[in-house]
């Protein structure tokens, strides 16, 4: 074997047949990467949902299911809008300006970050790793939160805390505030989630 | 190829048969490589028992996953109550789940135990590289193998720790939320989901598993077995080539391992009887409660394996992220301007560091959390070619790296247990330290595992006739 020269010719047609077997091989394995793929029927899933919030009362939370994920609908009370101003130092982002045009529709990038002061309408996904944060509403010391808490969410998961309007404090392994989902009112008692006139 | 091996005809049936079979099969072969003339070292001690035992919990979860199976349905809608179907339904079917859920820890427990005789012992070393290397991708695979199967009970702990995990990949800079999108197969974790980490819990990861644990074996009969003292005993033969510090495997260590085996079986059983939840580590309670997507538990923890890297992660704050800084800046200088290597790479080394901190400075600490969660593990494939200790085993290294290997394992065990606390100050600054600590045992083992006097090795294994 080994006085054998090399045909230099048949050695390039196997090389240029192993590329393409590698490229087919290759190309098969699109359609079963594919599969891993959200579905059609889960797409389709995705519509909006409307929401009678006349009877919500003030300091008080609606959850709603919108495209599977938790959505919160919370009536705020005088003094939790006064906290809103005061934790501001506090937060990392309280504008609203990181990413906003997937966490905070324009109509809700202000202090409150929602459409009528009272009402903030998000998604209860902490922007860490995706949990549900818990509500901690009642103010002052806790434990997992500091003596001087002006109410909001705390994250079980990894104590990331949020306030009344989904902002994020700084130095929280969360990133960002909570999202906005895109909303809309049809009245003054009925919501829609995840559609509004602005698109 | 063997001769084609003739026998006489007035011979037994029995060995007529054997012949017949050799003759297309190495059966004898496999036999006497593998067991009659595999030579053990004669001094192992109580830790070897944990390879042997790794290998019957693997079979152990193979056979009572087979049988949950048929009873088991993997379907958000019914996957919950198919499990409590099997808990009170199915005639003994609560033995075998429990002894499948209880067998996912004591996989984890003997594996542990199993990796730090590896690692006190120098068992990564030449020329068993390859053995560790298989073996830190079966530890990968049983890490993956466990997370998919403690979704399929569709508990509240089972979705939120997926849900979790899963959005780890959503950390990845541009590619990530897609990423995540793709392993879940829908917006947030639902059927497709449980479905999708069904067929990887029973079949997909299984036959990797069972690929890389032949490997791993395969490895270790070729270069022979590590032992406590880190002697080769292929160096010192008799007339006959044999080690004279080698006992076969077959008897010596099959009936060895027997006693091995009874010991393990005794706490298991006791832990499937009395204690199968063990008071919420093993079976964690919220997950007696079905998923429920719109609310997460109050405090959610990943079952205790999981926890010494899920602390890592929690570690990684924005603070963190500047004492990390400081490090990589601290180790480019010294890799500047005291390692020996050539100005081209010293300049890499700084261009390098320059790199990554612009990087840290740039992306989320919830990336870089991530990281650390994933380097944690990933370094441990890099440790043959860490350690720079001229002898192999503890027992021969300076008393000092004793106290490293000790300060190792408590911190070790300091991060499980932070790891299923809920998140608290003190607990965070003291998941920092130990998250510095753990990678700097094994960053700056190319450094300390030089240092100090080594005790002189015996040519022969320590060994006490009993």
């Amino acid at each position: 074997m080994s006085e054998t020269t090399v045909d230099t010719g048949k050695r390039t047609w196997l090389i240029a047949t192993g590329c393409a077997g590698a490229i087919g091989g290759a190309a098969v394995a699109v359609p079963f990467v594919s599969t891993f793929n959200p579905s059609e029927r889960a797409k389709a899933a995705g519509a909006a949902v409307e929401v009678d919030i006349s009877a919500i009362k003030p300091g008080e939370k609606l959850t709603v299911e919108w495209r599977g994920k938790p959505v919160w609908i919370i009536r705020r009370t005088p003094e939790q809008l006064d906290a809103l101003k005061q934790v501001e130092a506090q937060l990392a982002d309280p504008q609203s300006m990181r990413n906003p045009a997937e966490l905070t529709p324009a109509y809700a990038r202000n202090q409150m970050r929602s459409i009528k002061p009272e009402f903030f309408v998000g998604v209860g996904i902490c922007s860490h790793l995706g949990c549900s944060p818990s509500d901690k509403f009642q103010m002052g010391p806790q434990p997992s939160l500091p003596d001087d808490w002006q109410g909001g969410f705390l994250c079980p998961c990894h104590g990331s805390t949020f306030d009344m309007a989904g902002r994020v404090y700084k130095n929280k392994p969360a990133p960002d505030n909570l999202e906005v989902p895109p909303h809309m009112y049809l009245s003054d008692s009925r919501l829609l989630i995840g559609e509004d006139n602005k698109a | 190829m063997a001769e084609f091996k003739e026998i006489s005809p007035n011979a037994p049936m029995a060995e007529k048969a054997l012949n017949w079979v050799d003759n297309r099969f190495p059966l004898s072969k496999l036999y006497k490589d593998h067991l009659s003339e595999y030579y053990a070292p004669k001094n192992f001690n109580f830790l070897y028992f944990f390879g042997v035992l790794s290998m019957l919990v693997l079979v152990m979860q193979i056979v009572t996953g087979i049988f949950l199976t048929m009873h088991y349905k993997p379907d958000a809608a019914t996957a919950f109550a198919s499990v409590e179907y099997i808990m009170r339904d199915v005639p003994w079917g609560w033995l075998i789940r429990y002894m499948h859920s209880t067998g996912a820890s004591a996989f984890f427990v003997v594996v542990y135990m199993h990796m730090f005789r590896g690692l006190i012992y120098g068992s990564y070393r030449k020329p068993r590289e390859l053995v560790w290397l298989f073996g830190c991708a079966i530890f990968l695979a049983l890490m993956g193998e466990a997370f998919m199967g403690y979704l399929l009970p569709w508990g509240q702990m089972s979705y939120w720790g997926a849900q979790v995990i899963v959005n780890l990949f959503s950390a990845i800079p541009f590619i990530g939320p897609d990423l995540a999108l793709l392993i879940r197969g829908d917006y947030v974790v639902g059927d497709a989901t449980l479905n999708r980490f069904f067929a990887f819990h029973v079949i997909a990861v299984p036959l990797v598993l069972l690929g890389l644990v032949v490997a791993h074996i395969i490895a270790l009969h070729e270069v022979g077995s590590n032992n406590p003292d880190g002697i080769e005993i292929k160096a010192t033969k008799d007339a006959n080539g044999k080690p004279l510090d080698g006992i076969p495997f077959h008897p010596y260590y099959t009936v060895h391992d027997i006693m091995g085996v009874m010991g393990f079986l005794l706490v298991f059983s006791a832990i499937i009887f009395f204690a199968p939840e063990f008071g919420g580590y093993f079976l964690e309670y919220n997950n007696f409660i079905p998923a429920d997507p719109l609310k997460t538990p109050l405090h959610i923890a990943p079952v205790w394996y999981f926890t010494p890297y899920y602390s890592m992660l929690r570690a990684i704050t924005g603070e963190m992220m500047y004492a990390l800084i400081v490090c990589v800046i601290v180790a480019a200088y010294l890799g500047a301007t005291r390692a020996a290597i050539s100005s081209t790479l010293k300049a890499a080394v700084i261009g390098g560091a320059l790199a990554l901190v612009g990087l840290m400075l740039a992306i989320d600490a919830k990336f870089w959390g991530v990281v650390v969660m994933g380097g944690s593990v990933i370094i441990l494939f890099f440790l043959p070619w860490l350690d720079n200790c001229a002898v192999k085993s503890i027992r021969y290294r300076p008393d000092w790296h004793v106290y490293l290997y000790v300060a190792f394992v408590l911190n070790f065990f300091v991060l499980g247990y932070l790891g299923v606390k809920p998140p608290s100050l003190i607990g965070e600054r003291v998941s920092q330290i130990g998250t510095l600590y753990y990678f700097g045992f094994f960053l700056l083992m190319p450094w300390w595992s030089r240092l100090g006097e080594t005790k002189p090795v015996p040519a022969r294994v320590n060994f006490a006739a009993h």
